[in-house]
């Protein structure tokens, strides 16, 4: 028996995952990180477009600071976000992009002078000052008031990722690569670490520890149109649920990207839009003004990815023997532009569809890009259920995002949820002892190696890669941009029965490791399972909210749904999940509900929503004098970790 | 209307044969062999798409790895045709013949069949060149202040050096390693020449010295630069390896 001592075992070497191990180690305790592919495989390297932090250094991010960073996030959670999150989060993203240029990412820098940018259509010249030559720049990014997203040439998620690994590779956290956790170790409401297969050899290892931080990243491959990597199938969550114990939160609030290529499902990143690129349809016109008159291509990517497919709808759509598609416009930002900020764009028009975006339209469609659902977790990022259980990054859901997070804002939350909920993994370590009988460890060990066991044994039954494809099929069809109650009951039967047959898959490949169909078909259960709780919690939802878009129910109903779905799945036998939802308190929220400004405004109101905005009002105009530190502080006091407890300095405004 | 639209290549289906290089340690009795596939070919197949058509319907002990499908995490590097290459952005309709060949990259431990380990290499070349930035007061830094400066061209050219995505294809091709295993190689080269030219890094050439000065270093480059030729980011291996000897040379 195999049994791993640690104080952390981090599940998931991305960037969520490193920076909590980091953070950890950092505190003088030590860090284990288990990983399905070598860290700076993850996927967190596929963000091309930028990370959120609100500098304020350029030009066009004059006048940015935490509050308005704040506003963005909330309305573009379309009020369904942890707004004390939001605010932990929107304080610490300028510490973080600035820690991570201390530790090598070469961020792209203001240059000084008069430059070219396409705003609109319009080719502008922005002059920027020589104050801020040098400092990190921003670009301008769907849903966001200010040019905030910080960028790295068309890198960001690479050169964070690799900044980040060599952190920890210099920190000495050992990353135990191609291992997959297929199940915590619990007892009572207490996490344990985890049972980890080698995906090599094949052997079950356990993992114990003082804390367990799931850091999986999203579940994008449930769907099967994603931008995600081949290994976002949301087992991180998976073996969260199973335990029986703990929640995952607003699995439901699923976001399409508005731009990823047809067929291969590959994203162009939302810079394309941001930059100045267009979307037109099968006549070649222009038609997001007439649905977005002030945001256009840049409201937020729901909204654009539901006009886009309503455009379709209309007939307005290309033909294709892969369904229909619309045109990606970037001819107008002009070569030397695109080859120099946008190469990865380039590169994947190149070699996906053998096509030059210079001068030809790319074919793009609304594809499934970013999970905001997740494993429930407090501010501090403990999950729901199990104590010394963590969870952060896309896995979890800590609540920034609420129905749709803005572009930028998710690799900005992996690396500042890794530094705040790090922090609380430390003072958890610090205060608990392992306190653990081998014999636990050994029933959780034995019992999955007998089901590895029975599987292998089985000559005949299901493919797991068919349930898998029909299960993707069936999330496309019924749980996806549009839902209605017709489709989605029908989707949850479907899915039912996959999950029966899943319960008798059989394999044909007999190797004890380097086995990927017996990878596979561990993984497809959970993996069914999760598509209920997506689906069960969408068809319950009678609203619309964010990425949520019920065709039977257009209203975001804050009277009835200002709430978060908690899906929990309590026997191994159950074919539903079993929900409960935890209202949101538009008492304690800094801004109280109101109208996005972009989208449909269809609201029915909270009943307590008047009052709070009176309340807000009194309390900015009561302490106007002393400033918008204080008045933050009294509208929603926030604990934040001591070490990023300072204000940030900005260009021209020091620290206020 | 779209210029490239009346372009959409409406190719006859070709049939295709994959001859692929097969052995699992794993599975007891496995032997080396050379497997056969036929399958046809489809508008904009990558052999990323071929593979797994050829795993869920016709193989299923088949070992490959691709995890972001879009040549941007380097895990899929294959010899395709006696060529080391990303699989994944590999489109067959690039090759006129329509039988590929398929084998693991040599130089990495091999795992089974087109599956090989290079995150095992990649991390001990990491360690290694000690790939992160030194300076002592780093820690230091205020992360609330105002971030130093930087100037936009060495952020940039910086990041031209950084675009490595750890594929190993470069050692694949690379002949110098073939035959020294500790040879360190072109990409970690590369690495070291990314902290060489980036100012936050304080080392100094004579630390640099010790990372490259010997035969598994720079100097013991042959110059064959298959590396050049295959890298999928086609980053100046060339250039940077002139640019480490004339550097340390003069140390
Ligand atoms: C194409 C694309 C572009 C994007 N662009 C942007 C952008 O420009 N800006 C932005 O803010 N966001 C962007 N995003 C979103 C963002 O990249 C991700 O949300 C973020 O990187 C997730 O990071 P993570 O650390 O949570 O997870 P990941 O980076 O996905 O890492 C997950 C880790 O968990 C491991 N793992 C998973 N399951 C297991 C298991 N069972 N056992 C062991 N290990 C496991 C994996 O090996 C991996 O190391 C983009 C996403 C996509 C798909
Ligand atoms: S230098 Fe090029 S070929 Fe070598 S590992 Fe890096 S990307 Fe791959
Ligand atoms: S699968 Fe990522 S580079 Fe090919």
């Amino acid at each position: 028996m195999n049994i791993i001592y640690t104080d952390h075992l981090v599940i998931g070497g991305g960037l969520a995952g490193l920076r909590t191990a980091i953070a950890t180690k950092e505190r003088g305790q030590d860090a284990i990180i288990v990983s399905l592919v070598p860290a700076k495989r993850s996927h967190s390297a596929a963000a091309q477009g930028g990370m959120q932090a609100s500098l304020g250094n350029s030009l066009m991010g004059e006048g940015d600071d935490e509050d308005v960073h704040f506003g963005d996030t909330v309305r573009g959670s379309d009020w369904g976000c942890d707004q004390k999150v939001a605010r932990m989060f929107v304080n610490t993203a300028p510490k973080a992009i600035r820690q991570l240029a201390v530790w090598g990412v070469p961020w792209s820098r203001v240059q000084a002078g008069p430059r070219h940018a396409v705003i609109n259509a319009q080719t502008v010249t922005l002059t920027e000052k020589i104050e801020a030559h040098g400092l990190i720049t921003a670009r301008d990014f769907g849903g966001t008031k200010k040019w905030r997203t910080c960028y790295t040439s068309d890198g960001t998620g690479h050169t964070m990722l690799y900044a980040m690994d060599n952190r920890a590779i210099q920190d000495k956290i050992p990353v135990h690569e191609r291992q997959e956790a297929i199940a915590l170790i619990h007892e009572g409401d207490v996490c344990f670490g985890a049972i980890v297969r080698d995906l090599i050899t094949g052997k079950l290892s356990a993992y114990v520890a003082k804390a367990t931080t799931i850091a999986t990243g999203g579940y994008g491959r449930l769907y099967s149109t994603t931008t995600n990597a081949l290994i976002c199938k949301g087992t991180g969550a998976g073996i969260a649920l199973d335990t029986g114990k703990v929640a995952l939160g607003n699995m439901e609030a699923v976001q399409f990207h508005p731009t990823a290529i047809v067929p291969a499902g590959i994203l162009v990143t939302e810079g394309c839009r941001g930059d100045g690129g267009l979307l037109r349809d099968v006549d070649g016109y222009r038609f997001m003004p007439d649905y977005e008159p002030e945001k256009k291509e840049l409201a937020s990517r729901d909204v654009v990815s539901r006009r886009m497919t309503e455009h379709i709808r209309k007939g307005k759509g290309v033909a294709s023997p892969y369904g229909y598609h619309l045109w990606l416009d970037i001819t107008n930002l002009g070569r030397e532009h695109i080859e120099k900020n946008l190469r990865e764009v380039k590169d994947i028009c190149e070699y996906f569809l053998g096509i030059d975006p210079a001068v030809e339209w790319i074919p793009v469609r609304p594809t499934q890009h970013y999970s905001m659902g997740g494993v429930r977790t407090d501010e501090n990022g403990m999950a729901y259920g199990l104590k010394g259980l963590f969870a952060v990054g896309e896995a979890a859901c800590w609540d920034l995002h609420g129905f749709n997070r803005l572009g930028g804002n998710s690799v900005a939350e992996t690396v500042v949820a890794g530094m705040i909920v790090g922090e609380r993994v430390a003072d958890y370590i610090e205060a608990h002892q392992i306190d653990i009988g081998t014999q636990l460890v050994q029933r959780f060990l034995k019992q999955e190696q007998e089901a590895i066991n029975r599987l292998m044994a089985r000559d005949q039954g299901e493919n797991a890669w068919e349930l898998r494809n029909q299960m993707q099929e069936v999330m496309m069809e019924h749980v996806g941009i549009f839902r209605n109650a017709k489709d989605l009951e029908a989707g949850v039967e479907k899915l039912k029965a996959l999950l029966v047959r899943s319960q008798k898959i059989a394999i044909k490949t007999k190797a004890t490791g380097a086995n990927a169909e017996l990878t596979e078909a561990l993984r497809v259960p959970k993996m069914i399972r999760l598509a209920l709780c997506v689906a069960y919690g969408a068809l319950q939802r009678t609203e619309s909210r964010g990425a949520h878009a019920r065709e039977d129910f257009p209203a975001r109903d804050d009277a009835n749904w200002l709430k978060r779905t908690l899906a929990y799945w309590k026997n191994p036998g159950d074919l539903l999940p079993q929900l409960k939802y935890e209202p949101l308190n538009v008492k304690e929220m800094e801004l109280p509900p109101g109208f996005r400004g972009y989208g449909k405004a269809n609201i029915v109101e909270h009943p307590d929503t008047a009052a709070r905005l009176a309340e807000v009002e009194q309390v900015k105009a009561e302490l106007k004098e002393q400033g918008r530190h204080a008045i933050q502080a009294k509208l929603m006091p926030v604990d934040l970790p001591l070490r990023y407890q300072d204000t940030n300095e900005r260009l021209f405004r020091g620290r206020t | 209307m779209n210029p490239s639209a009346e372009k959409n290549p409406t190719q006859a289906p070709r049939d295709l044969t994959f001859r692929i290089l097969r052995y699992n340690q794993h599975l007891p009795g496995d032997k080396p062999r050379v497997q056969e596939y036929h399958l046809q070919e489809a508008l904009g197949m990558t052999i990323f798409i071929a593979l797994n058509w050829i795993r869920e319907h016709q193989d299923p002990t088949l070992q490959f790895d691709f995890v972001c499908r879009a040549g941007i995490c380097g895990s899929c590097g294959m010899i395709v045709n006696g060529e080391p290459r990303l699989a994944c952005r590999t489109l067959t309709r690039s090759y006129e013949n329509p039988e590929i060949t398929l084998l693991p990259m040599p130089v990495f431990e091999l795992i089974a069949d087109l599956s090989v380990n290079t995150g095992k290499d990649m991390r001990r070349m990491a360690e290694r060149v000690e790939s992160w930035i030194h300076d002592p007061e780093q820690d230091k830094i205020d992360i609330s202040a105002l971030e130093p400066a930087m100037e936009p061209e060495v952020a940039e050219e910086i990041y031209e050096l950084e675009r490595c995505i750890e594929c190993g294809i470069c050692l694949a091709a690379c002949g110098t390693r073939r035959m020294r295993k500790d040879f360190l190689g072109a990409a970690g080269f590369m690495r070291v020449a990314r902290f060489y030219k980036d100012p936050r890094d304080k080392r100094t050439a004579d630390d640099f010295y010790e990372v490259l000065g010997d035969e598994h270093g720079v100097f013991g480059c042959m110059t064959l630069l298959g590396c050049e030729d295959y890298c999928p980011k086609q980053l100046p291996h060339q250039e940077q390896i002139a640019f480490l000897r004339r550097k340390l040379a003069s140390t």
